[in-house]
């Protein structure tokens, strides 16, 4: 794939492919009763990713950070951790460790105690500890915590112990369950960008669990969406948001237009394809949908421009502006096109005053470029 | 004018009623603890003052109302708590009570904290059973029960026969009329006391906790001491003062299971009361043994709530 989107940094293991993965899944079904809740699933994650398992709540990406923990066996296939088999290896002696949903703080201890927790565990001399403890609260900025219990902080405080007690012991891996969870919206933006920054420092491997997609967008290297226990597509960010493989995802991450349609020819990797309102969209790049075959093209609300006049390029439709959202930093035009679809089209708002105003009811034409969407399977 | 004057009278009157409302919501249970605790404690107190007179009632100086208190006060005396410490028969009795006591509430605890953790990690839908399977012995008279485990105790009893039948011992074990039997009975008797409120300490304690503990390298038994049991400690101790308490002037137990020779203090307050007819001693024996027990857990109560205040 082309460069699709700016990559965060020149870091891609999985593109590599002498890189040895340091965690794999090797087809990993997990049952409970009657429920599989993961089904045949197989999976690799390369050391010091940032690696999010993304999904609805169900789908099993809880249970898969769950066995990868420890607290779950697998029912059938395999865990490998940097080439160890992890079957049958407790939870307190894998080398992985986890940041719980809940955070789980320890409610009799103070802040220090239960960071130290872990530490006196692998029985490290006092001192060490003393020093480790420190080094993480001044890490997460609670020094001046230390001594308190865990109800008597915030809860942006409690996330930020949680955090440091679960990187205490610089595990091979960081396990993540819905770490942002718990709280407001702009905090969670904030410890975002914590997050990413503490996970170059230290250098850890991190698999986040989480159902928002904004949170996986913006922290992961590597995506794996789950449905229903299995992975519908693995990649970064900008793959998954640009190139998704399938209507599930390009519909489970951020908006999306779907037009169903026919291959009505194919010249290459380009085709054109039929609507069923009778209008053609031409594409570069159709992947592998053969001529005459159901096809549905699927295309971002920014990719699409809204104009009063006819413009110039191939693909355009006409319609009428049915409603309009303005966000401030855009606007969202929904579109009614002559056979009913409506379209949504997001705008800009880079300058303050429009050059094309348009209004409720007005006429108007959605274009956009051949490449601006993808061709899935219907 | 009259419009704002019955406007702000409004709220104004509505507070009033619920500032007496909430008055008397909490004279309720002050007026029960007045009559039926401290007027009684006071007649006690007052009867252990007299002096044993062969009358009816059994003492004298017999106060009929106040103005018989003013002129009659001078006569009260200390001299039966005097007694209390010259004869060793009462503080004898005094010691071994809280020793049979606390040694039958370790054992109670011993047996009830794995019943309440068995009880608290029980699927969800089972609790319900198991809580009423807690509670089913009290639907039969405690007396009953206690008489019950005479025939399963004595040299010919139930225990024995399993046991000989079974060829683990010879000749029958000796166990009623003796301390053990005190133990059984009380363990016995008073196990819901202890279970209950330990499962509802465990019962509500987060799961996660102890596998958060397992993920940073605690195995399961250290886990249990580091966490479980830490946090279940509210209930151990309310588990244990419902056993304690009772336990030490426990009467019906010692009596029916421990044989004359028991020496513990309420048989001692019963003989005193009922054989002897000596109702100023046996009053003044019932004084001590209130403040014996009231008292440490007032202090105990206190250090509990700043504690409490401090870490909460």
């Amino acid at each position: 794939m082309k460069s699709l989107g700016s990559i965060r940094r020149s870091f891609a293991p999985w593109a590599d492919p002498s890189a040895k993965p340091y965690i794999v899944f090797e087809n990993i079904t997990k049952r409970f009763g009657d429920f599989t809740a993961v089904n045949n699933l197989s999976l690799s994650i390369f050391e010091r990713e940032f690696f999010a398992l993304l999904g609805a709540s169900g789908c099993g990406k809880s249970t898969l950070l769950r066995m990868l923990a420890g607290f779950e066996e697998p029912t059938s296939g395999r865990i490998l951790l940097d080439g160890q088999d992890l079957r049958g290896i407790p939870p307190y002696k894998r080398p992985v460790n986890m940041m719980f949903q809940s955070y789980a703080l320890f409610p009799h201890m103070t802040v220090e105690q239960n960071v130290a927790f872990g530490l006196k565990q692998d029985g490290m001399p006092k001192q060490e500890i003393d020093a480790r403890v420190a080094d993480m609260l001044k890490l997460v900025k609670l020094t001046q915590f230390a001594k308190r219990k865990p109800h008597q902080l915030s809860g942006g405080q409690r996330q930020r112990v949680a955090l440091a007690r679960s990187v205490a012991k610089r595990p091979k891996v960081l396990l993540l369950d819905e770490p942002l969870g718990a709280l407001d919206k702009k905090l969670r933006e904030e410890t975002q960008f914590e997050l990413m920054d503490l996970q170059q420092s230290l250098g850890l491997t991190f698999v986040v669990v989480t159902h928002d997609q904004e949170e996986a967008m913006t922290m992961a290297d590597r995506i794996a969406i789950l449905d229903k226990g299995e992975v519908m597509q693995v990649a970064t960010p900008a793959e998954i948001y640009e190139a998704p493989v399938s209507q599930f995802v390009a519909n489970f991450v951020g908006n999306v237009n779907m037009f169903e349609g026919k291959v009505k020819a194919r010249n290459g990797e380009a085709a054109t394809i039929v609507g069923g309102s009778g209008a053609e969209i031409n594409v570069v790049n159709a992947g592998e949908a053969a001529a005459g075959k159901d096809v549905v093209f699927a295309i971002r609300p920014e990719k699409i421009k809204v104009s009063s006049k006819k413009p110039a390029g191939t693909n355009a439709m006409q319609g009428e502006i049915w409603d309009i959202a303005y966000l401030g930093d855009m606007t969202i035009f929904h579109v009614k096109l002559s056979d009913g679809q409506i379209v949504k089209a997001a705008t800009m708002n880079s300058s303050r005053i429009a050059e094309d105003p348009l209004s409720w009811s007005d006429q108007a034409w959605i274009s956009f470029e051949p490449n601006a969407g993808v061709v899935l399977s219907r | 004018m009259a419009d704002n004057a019955s406007a702000s009278a409004g709220p104004a009157g509505n507070n009033l009623i619920s500032a007496i409302t909430s008055r008397l919501v909490i004279l309720v249970p002050y007026a029960w603890l007045l009559f039926f605790f401290l007027i009684p404690f006071f007649i006690v107190f007052k009867i252990s003052l007299s002096s044993t007179a062969i009358s009816m009632p059994p003492y004298t100086p017999v106060i009929n109302g106040f103005s018989d208190l003013a002129s009659k006060w001078h006569t009260f005396s200390f001299d039966n708590y005097v007694w209390l410490t010259q004869d060793p028969l009462y503080y004898r009795a005094y010691i071994r009570s809280v020793v049979i006591a606390a040694v039958a509430t370790f054992f109670t605890l011993l047996i009830g904290y794995p019943i309440a953790y068995g009880m608290a990690r029980a699927p969800a839908t089972l609790r319900p059973t198991l809580l009423m399977l807690v509670i089913l012995p009290f639907w039969t008279s405690f007396l009953i029960r206690v008489y019950a485990w005479i025939g399963i105790l004595k040299p010919e009893g139930l225990l024995n026969q399993l046991l000989m039948w079974l060829n683990l011992i010879d000749s029958p074990l000796i166990i009623l009329n003796t301390d053990w039997a005190i133990y059984i009975g009380i363990v016995y008797s008073y196990l819901p006391f202890m279970v209950l409120p330990l499962y509802s300490a465990l019962e509500k304690m987060d799961y996660t906790l102890i596998e958060a503990a397992n993920d940073l390298g605690c195995p399961p038994l250290g886990a249990f001491w580091k966490i479980t049991f830490p946090l279940s400690l509210p209930g151990v101790v309310a588990g244990c003062l419902l056993v304690f308490i009772p336990a030490v002037g426990e009467f019906v137990i010692p009596d029916l299971l421990g044989g004359s020779e028991t020496l513990m203090i309420g048989k001692t307050l019963w003989n005193e009361f009922n054989s002897n007819r000596d109702w100023p001693v046996s009053s003044a024996v019932a004084v001590i043994l209130l403040l014996l027990l009231v008292v440490p857990i007032m202090f105990f109560q206190q250090a509990q709530a700043k504690a409490q205040e401090q870490g909460r």
